[in-house]
């Protein structure tokens, strides 16, 4: 039998469905606008008059952003840092996840302690500035001159993420790791062959974390990478954001049929499509991923 | 039994023998004792492969979280000889401290200070609510699709980079355009329709307005993050069985009477905790944010510690930047480690 609504619940539901509707659609809204203003005509959008629908389609912002061969390459920057900084960071907190996880390790509260110290303090933005100075001059002497590799080993760890991991592995039951111990396995094959199958989707969720912090990082690139040439995405756009829109006169007449921000936009674009095109798939496991993260000791 | 106590240990009448012997149990305790360390080494080298496991993580941690700690000492240290390292300055105690609180610096230092606190409690105090609001509206949605097409939507800014979303912000905000016709970005159009934000204003920019600043951080925060918030506690609000509304629904219970005794005690845990998590990372504002939003003109309510600091870096000197960041990040743990005891004390439900 199907219970009547009392007003009060149907008042709340309504004011549910419209709040949240109109939520959503604001948190899609500005992408909306910046493929508008991307594909829209010089003078709609140096007057502001996009609002949703584009006007005076042009394709020529597209065009020229598509032969700038300096974003291109740092898009493949964006992409070096993302693939080396995600294997490094994931090698990393896998090994220390699954140690972390096990009883039987000695000084567990300790390592633990040392980890989850990092959450509570940290030494903050300028003793890390000398801290990876240091770094980078320790590297320059080894004949690291790509300031790259600073980025992808020294930057991008998240305690957080180790402990997720660990979480997940600690709900793998005993009994199958000790199944393959006496079958003759040893530790490695232990975590690559049981562990790391049964928790796929904290893999997923933490490798998705490392990997859109990389993709996403921008003020240690900027301020560490010396060479611009291997500048990240980014870092580029917001070069261009400072030193291009922002110094263009845009009283100037310009015989282009696009404007300056449509540059701009049509960068953002290209920045954020690799994101939304995994993001359908993905995103079943941020549910998880949020929920892991509850620190337990 | 009769039991003797002698030196360190219990002895045991034995009836047997009718003497006073060693407790057997005391012996073995005796002797895990004795080989305390002898068999943490046995057990070390008997699972080595777990402590290599171990090594890099402690490597990177040691070397990019811990050492930076060390720089820290710059805070009490002078650079007299240009070096930059940290262990070839000289002390100077507390001048930097000094400089910085009643010296040369003081307005600019108590204006970040502020600036910080003012900031992150406006943050806590409008930003933590939404995602607990948009969870339980998630809740009213029966339709499972409808649901995850809204959620799905909401979580999307969280994964977008903060450069990107600045600079959406520089544009929708954005100044005038050329000519009489031209009009301020949509969004602060929007504002002056609704007569939010008076026309001149909006006209002359708002991101250049400091009194406009706080607000535009703080919507910009929730926009990004309240709907990926509010995942912990949806998934909390789903976990109520649903015998416990209808169960309220027969006691008479109306809307918010369910809301009130069914939906948050279910949620209070999660609630206390995302609390101590926000409370903990109150002053660890995000620096990158206020970096890409702040302009010259706002710099009066957008300057806070830490790009302070960056500031003080980049035009004075480091020893004197640490000092402003020591302060701010001690107070920082201070501040969790008071939120995690109160809420031990308060509901048993800590962090850490």
């Amino acid at each position: 039998m199907k219970r009547k609504l009392e007003v009060s619940e149907l008042i709340f539901k309504i004011f549910a469905y419209t709040f949240l509707t109109i939520f959503a659609l604001l948190c899609l809204y500005p992408f909306l606008y910046t493929i508008s203003g991307a594909i829209s005509g010089r003078e709609y959008v140096d007057n502001n008059q996009i609002i949703l629908i584009p006007k005076g389609i042009q394709f020529e912002a597209f065009k020229i952003v598509f032969k700038d061969n300096q974003f291109w390459s740092a898009y493949a920057n964006t992409l070096f840092l993302t693939f080396f900084g995600t294997i490094f960071s994931m090698f990393v907190a896998i090994l220390g996840a699954y140690a972390l996880s096990k009883t039987r390790l000695l000084f567990r509260k300790e390592f633990n302690f040392f980890l989850v110290f990092t959450m509570w303090f940290s030494a903050g933005v300028v003793p890390q500035f000398l801290n990876y100075t240091a770094t980078q001059n320790i590297f320059y002497s080894i004949g690291i001159s790509d300031d790259k590799w600073l980025v992808v080993i020294a930057m991008g760890m998240a305690a957080m993420n180790i402990i997720l991991l660990r979480n997940a592995f600690e709900g793998v039951p005993k009994e199958i790791e000790e199944a393959a111990f006496v079958d003759g396995a040893n530790e490695l094959q232990v975590l690559t062959k049981v562990y790391l199958p049964m928790s796929k989707s904290a893999l997923a969720t933490v490798g998705l974390f490392f990997g859109i912090s990389r993709w996403n990082g921008y003020y240690w690139a900027r301020t560490m990478i010396k060479n611009i040439n291997e500048w990240p995405i980014q870092v580029y756009i917001r070069d261009f954001l400072e030193n291009t829109i922002w110094n263009t006169d845009i009283s100037d007449i310009s015989v282009n049929v696009y404007s300056q921000n449509s540059l701009m936009y049509a960068m953002v674009i290209c920045a954020i499509i690799p994101i939304l095109i995994i993001y359908p798939y993905i995103q079943k496991y941020f549910a998880k991923g949020a929920n892991l993260g509850g620190v337990k000791e | 039994m009769k039991s003797l106590f002698k030196g360190d240990d219990f002895l045991v009448f034995n009836p047997e023998t009718g003497l006073y012997e060693k407790d057997p149990e005391q012996q073995v305790r005796d002797d895990v004792e004795k080989h305390y360390w002898k068999n943490n080494l046995f057990t070390i080298l008997k699972d080595w492969r777990l402590y290599v496991m171990l090594l890099p993580m402690i490597f990177i941690f040691f070397c990019w979280r811990y050492l930076p700690m060390y720089e820290l000492l710059a805070s009490w240290k002078i650079n007299l000889t240009g070096t930059n390292k940290v262990a070839e300055q000289d002390w100077i105690g507390f001048n930097n401290f000094y400089t910085l609180m009643f010296g040369t610096y003081s307005a600019s230092f108590w204006q970040a200070f502020r600036n910080t606190f003012v900031l992150s409690f406006y943050g806590l105090l409008f930003g933590f609510p939404v995602p607990i609001i948009l969870a339980l509206f998630f809740n009213e949605i029966k339709s499972d699709k409808y649901r995850s097409v809204l959620q799905v939507f909401s979580y999307l800014p969280k994964f977008i980079s903060t450069v990107i979303i600045t600079t959406l912000v520089w544009f929708l905000l954005g100044r005038k355009g050329i000519d009489a016709t031209a009009q301020p970005g949509v969004i602060s159009r929007l504002l002056t329709v609704l007569h939010i934000v008076p026309k001149e204003i909006a006209e002359s920019g708002m991101m250049y307005q400091p009194n406009y600043f706080r607000a535009i951080y703080i919507m910009t925060g929730i926009w990004e993050g309240a709907g990926y918030g509010s995942i912990v506690y949806f998934s909390a609000v789903i976990g109520v069985n649903p015998t416990s509304y209808e169960a309220a629904q027969i006691d008479g219970a109306g809307k918010m009477a369910q809301m009130r005794y069914v939906v948050l005690p279910a949620m209070l845990s999660t609630i206390i905790i995302m609390l101590i998590v926000r409370i903990g990372s109150l002053l660890s504002i995000g620096y990158e944010q206020v970096l890409l939003m702040r302009h010259n003109n706002t710099l009066v309510t957008a300057q806070v510690i830490s790009t302070f600091a960056i500031d003080l870096k980049d035009s004075a000197n480091t020893n004197l930047a640490t000092v402003p960041e020591l302060i701010n990040n001690v107070t920082s743990m201070l501040l969790v480690i008071g939120a995690n005891v109160i809420s031990r004390k308060a509901s048993d439900t800590s962090l850490y």
